[in-house]
């Protein structure tokens, strides 16, 4: 050895240690700090703008100006619910073509490769895609449908992993067993595999909600910016979906842009979103509770 | 045949049974309803391919005139962007992506990589449990809040500092804090859950043995973490980093506000324009050849985005090699 230090027992502690978890601890700090600091002035500035009337009323500058959510939160609704109708079904399918159909081939490095380039994807390349392809299908510029369409491209890789991997824990046995009762292949999956999965599955429907009520690029250009509510008999909960709707993001984006006086409103629209963020965290870790405990048992 | 199929199945396995079981069916109906499902999945799994290559196939489409118009050279090296004469230069838009981005990295990966190792290696779990979904909270907060708090919080901020460094250059066009090194603080904020929650993943699969052995050795903790454990872990890390760049690029509703928009060559206390942002506050208002040329902006940036998606699966793909071979040298 070429430097004695001291005893064997005694610990040698390295400055360069002490630095390096120094900025370990740091860097931890700062995260933390950033995540609590965001939350806390959110609220503090939030609640300034916050009153019932601004939950309940949409936006509207005539015949007064009124500053309100209540078209944006209405028109995020339309957005989720139609995604997912449209994303979930063939999001699922993909992961069980993925794993119970198709063997390893090309055509599923192909599908893994191009479900990785999707989620890669930034959304104003979505907003951009989508405000030309669909129009060219719908004629119109600006729709709910239009910007559903767009997310459902956009959340497909999600659903598409999430489930994959529920689907991949269902024992080998389960399969087998419905099998050797003369069960045919989508019989079993039917039966067997997806109820088997279906906390999973649910996962990747909550982890899209996120997606989706926090999307803001690729909904400027496709779904628009307007805040009226657009409801006055039954028949226009239907032709809605193809008229103009601004989500909150596009909403708070819009307060933000103007500010002065209008800002305290965008600080109210973020407040709606985080409360919105966090439920959706809190039933993400409740389900996946759930399925650990399943598994355990 | 189905007796012949019945006798190779008992000798092969169970795996080939469920293909003979479903081809010994004879029954007219379910049969059917097999196969069309069959169609259905195929058809759901071949929509994603469908999917990038409708985008790929649009964007080169609706981007590509403009490109032939203004000319590939002068598009790409032109150094001048100004919509109303119609000079259509994209390299200040391309250089403060590129800076943007690296700052971001710069300053998001030693964070983001510092708190990995926290999570992964010196965390006690009452702490972890705390830090951990604060991580995830970060990650959920929408963009465009990012874009709020950047410029009610950063932009002042970034504004005194300016005034601080500028204050005998009566020649600086203050920005009033819309700057590229306020957009590149708000990036790094944003791309910091992506590399903690990556390189955590890649920290947590290096194999115990590797710790155990560095520190029978006689090394310290933290040498082995730093030695060892994030040498061992480096392509995880890699493709964590590589994404984050990827998040970093993509983003406009979180810089929007706060990189002051005007297109000038990037430097940390100028007014700037980045690709996606050019696109985002110049879209709704462009016509003819402007919203041509905003289209051609989007395919650029497409571009980019597609060399880091192959040079990700590049770093997976090797990843995924020495982790097999590292498996198997355990094995034997």
């Amino acid at each position: 050895m070429a430097k004695t230090s001291g005893s064997l027992t005694k610990k040698h502690t390295r400055i360069s240690d002490i630095i390096l978890k120094i900025l370990i601890f740091l860097s931890s700090g700062i995260v933390v700090a950033l995540t609590l600091g965001i939350i806390i002035y959110i609220i503090a500035r939030g609640l300034e703008g916050m009153s019932w009337n601004f939950l309940s009323t949409p936006a509207f500058s005539y015949p007064f100006e009124n500053y309100g959510v209540l078209g944006n939160i209405i028109n995020t609704l339309y957005l989720v619910v139609i995604t997912l109708l449209v994303a979930t079904p063939i999001g699922v399918g993909a992961a069980i073509y993925l794993t119970e159909y198709a063997k390893q081939s090309r055509l599923t490095r192909i599908i893994e490769f191009t479900t990785e380039t999707l989620a890669g994807i930034p959304s104003i390349i979505y907003g951009l895609f989508g405000s030309v392809f669909f129009y060219n299908i719908f004629k119109v510029n600006y729709s709910i449908l239009t910007g559903a369409l767009t997310l459902s491209i956009m959340v497909l890789p999600t659903i598409i992993r999430t489930t994959q991997e529920a689907i991949k824990t269902v024992p080998m046995g389960y399969r087998e067993g419905a099998i050797g009762l003369g069960a045919a292949k989508w019989h079993t999956i039917r039966t067997v595999v997806l109820p088997s999965c279906i906390d999973g599955i649910l996962t990747s429907v909550i982890l899209s909600i996120g997606r989706i009520v926090g999307e803001s690029a690729a909904l400027i250009f496709t779904a628009g910016i307007a805040a009226e509510i657009g409801i006055n008999s039954i028949g226009d909960i239907f032709t809605k979906v193809m008229d103009q709707g601004g989500s909150l993001t596009v909403q708070l984006y819009q307060y933000a842009q103007r500010g002065g006086a209008e800002m305290k409103y965008a600080f109210s629209t973020a407040l709606v979103l985080l409360v919105t963020v966090l439920v959706i965290n809190i039933c993400a870790k409740l389900v996946a509770y759930r399925i650990r405990k399943k598994r355990s048992a | 045949m189905a007796k012949t199929n019945d006798a190779a199945v008992i000798a092969v396995g169970v795996t080939d049974n469920h293909k003979s079981a479903i081809r010994s069916k004879k029954i007219g109906f379910t049969n059917l309803s097999e196969r069309i499902m069959k169609y259905i999945f195929t058809v759901c799994g071949i929509t994603a391919v469908a999917c990038v290559l409708m985008i790929t196939i649009y964007m080169i489409i609706s981007g590509a005139p403009a490109i032939g118009k203004i000319g590939i050279i002068d598009f790409l090296f032109g150094d001048t962007w100004y919509a109303k004469k119609e000079q259509f230069g994209i390299l200040p838009l391309i250089l403060t992506s590129f800076f943007g981005t690296f700052g971001a990295i710069v300053i998001g990966v030693p964070i983001g990589l510092l708190t990995a190792v926290f999570l992964s290696e010196l965390a006690p779990k009452a702490l972890r449990n705390f830090v951990k979904p604060a991580v995830e909270l970060l990650a959920g907060i929408p963009s465009v809040i990012y874009g709020l708090l950047g410029a009610n919080l950063v932009k002042p901020l970034m504004y005194s500092i300016e005034e601080i460094i500028y204050a005998n250059d009566p020649g600086h066009q203050f920005t009033g804090g819309a700057n590229l090194a306020s957009a590149i603080v708000v990036l790094a904020i944003m791309i910091l859950p992506t590399i903690i929650n990556i390189s955590e993943n890649a920290l947590n699969s290096v194999p115990n043995d590797y710790r155990e052995a560095s520190c029978g050795l006689g090394a310290t903790k933290i040498q082995t973490i730093f030695k060892v454990v994030i040498p061992a872990a480096k392509s995880g890390i890699a493709s964590g980093v590589v994404l984050g760049v990827g998040r970093a690029i993509g983003e406009a509703m979180a810089i929007i506000l706060v990189a002051g928009n005007s297109a000038n060559m990037p430097e940390l206390f100028s007014s700037v324009k980045f690709l996606t942002t050019g696109v985002v506050a110049e879209f709704p208002y462009s016509s003819g050849l402007h919203r041509e040329a905003l289209f051609a902006v989007g395919l650029v940036l497409f571009v980019f985005i597609m060399i880091i998606n192959l040079i990700l699966n590049g770093i997976l793909k090797k990843g995924g090699k020495k982790e097999k071979t590292a498996k198997r040298a355990g094995k034997a």
